[in-house]
């Protein structure tokens, strides 16, 4: 199998426009006569829906929940990235690519990225337009603030519920889109299968999560925007019911999936308490352009936080990195808390948390302009914690929060399988080996608005797609595959709550394959895991039945395909023999251990073919290279 | 924070389906931790009814956060329970006592007719956006972000309506099951902005019609939608749209 990524030639600067000349259009008369499938309603399936609408096709949108407006973007808080120079300090398109080249620990495919850079000012328009309440000064313009792992402000932001306000943005685009019936909505539906005919994606498996009926659907093309995997760790900072069933299930298809080692571990979360906590709680970083991060100097040091000294704290990220300070990227300030934390000197009851404090900030500018900035995050902190974060310091320790891997597309947004689009985070992504703040919600809408909608029309234009019926074969089969599929998982008679089983991998690759990994972890999870998969199917407690809402079945439908999935992270992680973002590798390392890459060896993204359950996966390599930002050491000291 | 575990009563609302009978059952929630939150006090009363053979109680929830608005019962009475300005999943147990007995239903409403046990249908919510709670924007057409100036006091009200997470408290805690709440958010939103204006007459008039032939009631001034508004969205926001109402009766072109 050749990895073509079709990046056009030329300047980089020109490419995308240059390409988008050379796509080949669909005349506005026969858009109509298309379908788009589209699964997911984040901010780039969403986005994607209302405007391939827009354009005059037809689209069938599914999402689990009972409405778009609930998936997971609805959670992003601090706020979306774009290269607008407003506050004049010495932003532009050039240097966005840059930092995010580099952010990506120089593991992204640099066109993409580029064009990423280029089209997030529009993104930003389109949302004011839409009316989206940004945050803005007296002037009336908008406000910018920095964000984690960048020098200048260029990110906007509405209060601590960016993303909430960009999807509600989209999702009233899309819903107009749904009022003039260019898109039709499947709520509380499930994607279970792809259906290939010929070799091209032509069509869905679905399940109605109230009725139980398994149905196909077909189209002209489809479109997953499923999000991320962070809730293979069980304890992450994802909804309970972000999954990796859509992606998974094209993967078994014959979608490559790439870089699934690569996931992000974000610095500032609510630190576990229990054992019978169902998720974690992020605080968004911007938090950290007013909270300083530090620890005791002196381990075992259990005092108040506000009886120990000045003299006796250690601000670890402004002595470690002094010109980034609390600032770094999120893998860097990650891999700093778990060192402190490793070497005894956390805090709280656990000695898993570090404090982020804010009365520096509280003495300079007031509590006011803290509230105004942060008030409903210190809220959230407060209900949980039942602690007061201007009183007391916040106590924070990272989370899996992002998965930058996911399934592979080339500069079309295309999967290997022609005909499947990926957007958002549920692809492989622009972010490389780690995504710095601010850059999903960009991404998403930028796959969404901009990106899809033009190359979706070029594969379209310049494809023969003969005619399909959902009663045609392969796709009918499908239908009857997926149903014995929910029997067999019905019929297993255990002992063992699908909770019990997904909490012990969740832990089980936390340990071996979360923030440090190493080859003795990585081999001993690589062992366990086909051994939990073959107990789940043995010992697994599903109740109900199949013809009605079951949210035990459709829990055990997703606990089924982790427990697949997560083999190929770990064989992902283990064949990664170097360090890179958020892969850390403890053989890899700096003398001041720093994460190492070895670019000689792994320059490249790793995309997989599936070959069956328990089988050793196909390693594909798309060699990157890098003409405009020289891989260097990163360096934020 | 306290550590001492606590032994619960629930009286919780199980319902096979949307056609079938419901009734009141009761459960003993054991050793529950202060720390937990009302979702995962619910989550170890199912795990312990798994292991039992028995049905898990069904409810909607998702982003355990205050945020997705997928959570949705009525605890002792209350949309959201008993604490002010959240929802159901942020709600902790260190907010009630050992031996208390705790009553959950779904929210009651004609347009919001239960699905299972705890869950709801709340399509009656999209459908009002649907029919007018956006700005008619293509994408492509949008002038400069900073083309348009807003006054900030404006966005900042505009933002506040926005933090609506639409999860229907404010129908359910109505006596008269209004939507006023939840459409006045959007209503007042975009009002509030320059880019909603051009069409704020129509969207006011189109959204409160969809909102009456769902089955919603209408306002009386009680305010309890917002005082179980997990977002604490202030009624302020039903009165503009009343204003935006009147004038639109009085000066629409059609």
């Amino acid at each position: 199998m050749s990895l073509d990524s079709h990046v056009p030639g030329g300047p980089i600067q020109e490419k995308w426009d240059r390409y988008r000349f050379d796509l080949k259009l669909v005349n506005p008369a026969n858009k109509r006569k298309y379908d788009i499938i589209i699964v997911g309603t984040g901010l780039a399936g969403a986005s994607a829906a209302a405007t391939l609408a827009e354009l005059g096709y037809n689209v069938k949108l599914f999402c689990i929940q009972d409405s778009p407006r609930r998936a997971h973007s609805i959670a992003a808080q601090g706020g979306i990235n774009a290269a607008k120079n407003y506050p004049n300090d010495g932003d532009s398109i050039w240097r966005l690519f840059y930092d995010t080249v580099k952010g990506g620990d120089f593991r992204a495919r640099e066109a993409n990225v580029y064009r990423l850079a280029q089209v997030s000012g529009s993104i930003i328009d389109q949302c004011v337009a839409q009316g989206v309440p940004f945050a803005r000064d007296y002037s009336g313009l908008l406000a910018n603030r920095s964000f984690g792992g960048a020098q200048v402000s260029r990110t906007f932001y509405a209060r601590g519920q960016t993303g909430q306000q960009l999807l509600l943005g989209a999702y009233s685009s899309l819903m107009r889109q749904v009022g003039t019936g260019k898109v039709k909505l499947y709520p509380r539906h499930e994607m279970l299968d792809l259906a290939l005919v010929n070799g091209v994606a032509r069509g869905i498996v679905t399940r109605d999560l109230l009725t139980g009926a398994i149905e196909a659907h077909v189209a002209g093309a489809v479109v997953l925007a499923t999000g991320g995997y962070s809730r293979i760790f069980y304890l992450s900072t994802n909804a309970v019911a972000c999954n990796v069933t859509a992606a998974w299930r094209a993967h078994r298809r014959g979608a490559l999936f790439a870089n699934p080692c690569y996931t992000q571990i974000h610095p500032t979360c609510i630190p576990v308490h229990g054992t019978r906590q169902s998720k974690l709680t992020l605080m968004s970083e911007s938090l950290r352009n007013d909270g300083r991060v530090w620890v005791p100097k002196n381990p075992g040091d259990k005092r108040p936080p506000r009886s120990i000294p000045e003299e006796e704290r250690d601000y670890y990220l402004e002595r470690k990195y002094p010109s980034f300070g609390n600032l770094v990227p999120r893998d860097v300030a990650s891999r700093a808390a778990k060192q402190i934390c490793d070497a005894g000197r956390g805090v709280g009851e656990t000695g898993l948390a570090v404090y982020l404090d804010f009365a520096d900030s509280i003495k300079r500018d007031g509590i006011g302009k803290m509230r105004e900035e942060y008030g409903n995050l210190f809220d959230m902190y407060q209900l949980i914690t039942a602690e007061d974060p201007t009183q007391v310091p916040m106590r924070i320790y990272p989370a899996p929060h992002y998965t930058m891997g996911g399934l592979w597309v080339d500069y079309n947004l295309m999967s290997n399988i022609p005909g499947l689009f990926v957007i958002g985070e549920a692809n492989f992504s622009d972010h490389g080996a780690n995504r710095l703040g601010a850059s999903a919600l960009m991404q998403g809408l930028a796959d969404g608005y901009f990106i899809l909608p033009y190359t979706i029309g070029g594969y379209l234009a310049s494809s023969s797609l003969p005619r399909v019926g959902v009663a045609d074969e392969p796709v009918a089969g499908l239908v009857k595959e997926n149903s014995e599929r929910l029997t067999r998982l019905l019929s297993i008679k255990g002992k063992r709550t699908l909770d019990d089983l997904h909490r012990e991998m969740g832990l089980l690759l936390w340990n071996k394959c979360g923030m440090s990994r190493n080859a003795q972890g990585l081999t001993e999870a690589k062992k366990r895991i086909p051994e939990l998969r073959q107990e789940f199917w043995e010992n697994a407690i599903v109740s109900g039945t199949d013809r009605d809402l079951n949210q035990m079945l459709e829990y055990a439908g997703r606990v089924a395909d982790f427990l697949e999935f997560g083999e190929l992270l770990v064989e992902d992680a283990l064949t990664r023999a170097e360090s890179c973002g958020g892969h850390f590798r403890e053989e890899s390392q700096t003398p001041d251990n720093e994460a190492m890459r070895d670019d000689a060896n792994f320059c490249h993204v790793a995309a997989w073919e599936f070959t069956g359950v328990g089988r050793p996966p196909v390693l594909h390599k798309e060699p990157l290279t890098f003409e405009h930002v020289k891989p260097a050491q990163r360096s934020y000291k | 924070m306290s550590r001492r575990s606590m032994n619960l009563t629930l009286r919780v609302w199980r319902q096979k389906g949307p056609k079938v009978r419901g009734a009141f059952v009761s459960y003993q929630a054991k050793d529950i931790s202060p720390d937990q939150s009302f979702l995962e006090m619910l989550d170890t009363v199912n795990q312990d009814l798994l292991l039992k053979g028995e049905e898990p109680i069904h409810f909607d929830n998702d982003c355990r956060e205050g945020i997705c608005g997928a959570c949705s019962m009525v605890i002792n009475g209350q949309a959201h329970g008993p604490l002010k300005g959240t929802t159901t999943c942020q709600l902790h147990m260190r907010h009630f006592n050992d031996g208390d007995t705790v009553v959950i239903e779904p929210w009651r409403a004609k347009a919001f007719p239960v699905v299972k046990d705890l869950i709801v249908d709340r399509q009656s919510l999209d459908r009002i956006i649907t029919s007018g709670g956006f700005v008619s924007v293509d994408v492509g057409g949008a002038p400069d972000a900073n083309a348009v100036l807003v006054p900030k006091e404006d966005a900042e009200e505009a933002m506040d309506a926005a933090a609506c997470i639409g999860c229907g408290a404010c129908a359910a805690s109505c006596k008269n099951a209004s939507a006023m709440l939840f459409v006045s958010a959007k209503v007042s939103q975009l009002a509030l902005l320059p880019q909603g204006h051009p069409e704020r007459q129509r969207r006011v008039t189109e959204m409160i019609q969809v909102m009456q032939d769902a089955g919603f009631g209408n306002c009386t001034n009680e305010s309890e939608c917002e005082a179980a508004c997990p977002k604490s969205i202030s009624v302020s926001h039903i009165a503009r749209m009343n204003r935006e109402f009147l004038l639109s009766t009085l000066t629409r072109r059609r």
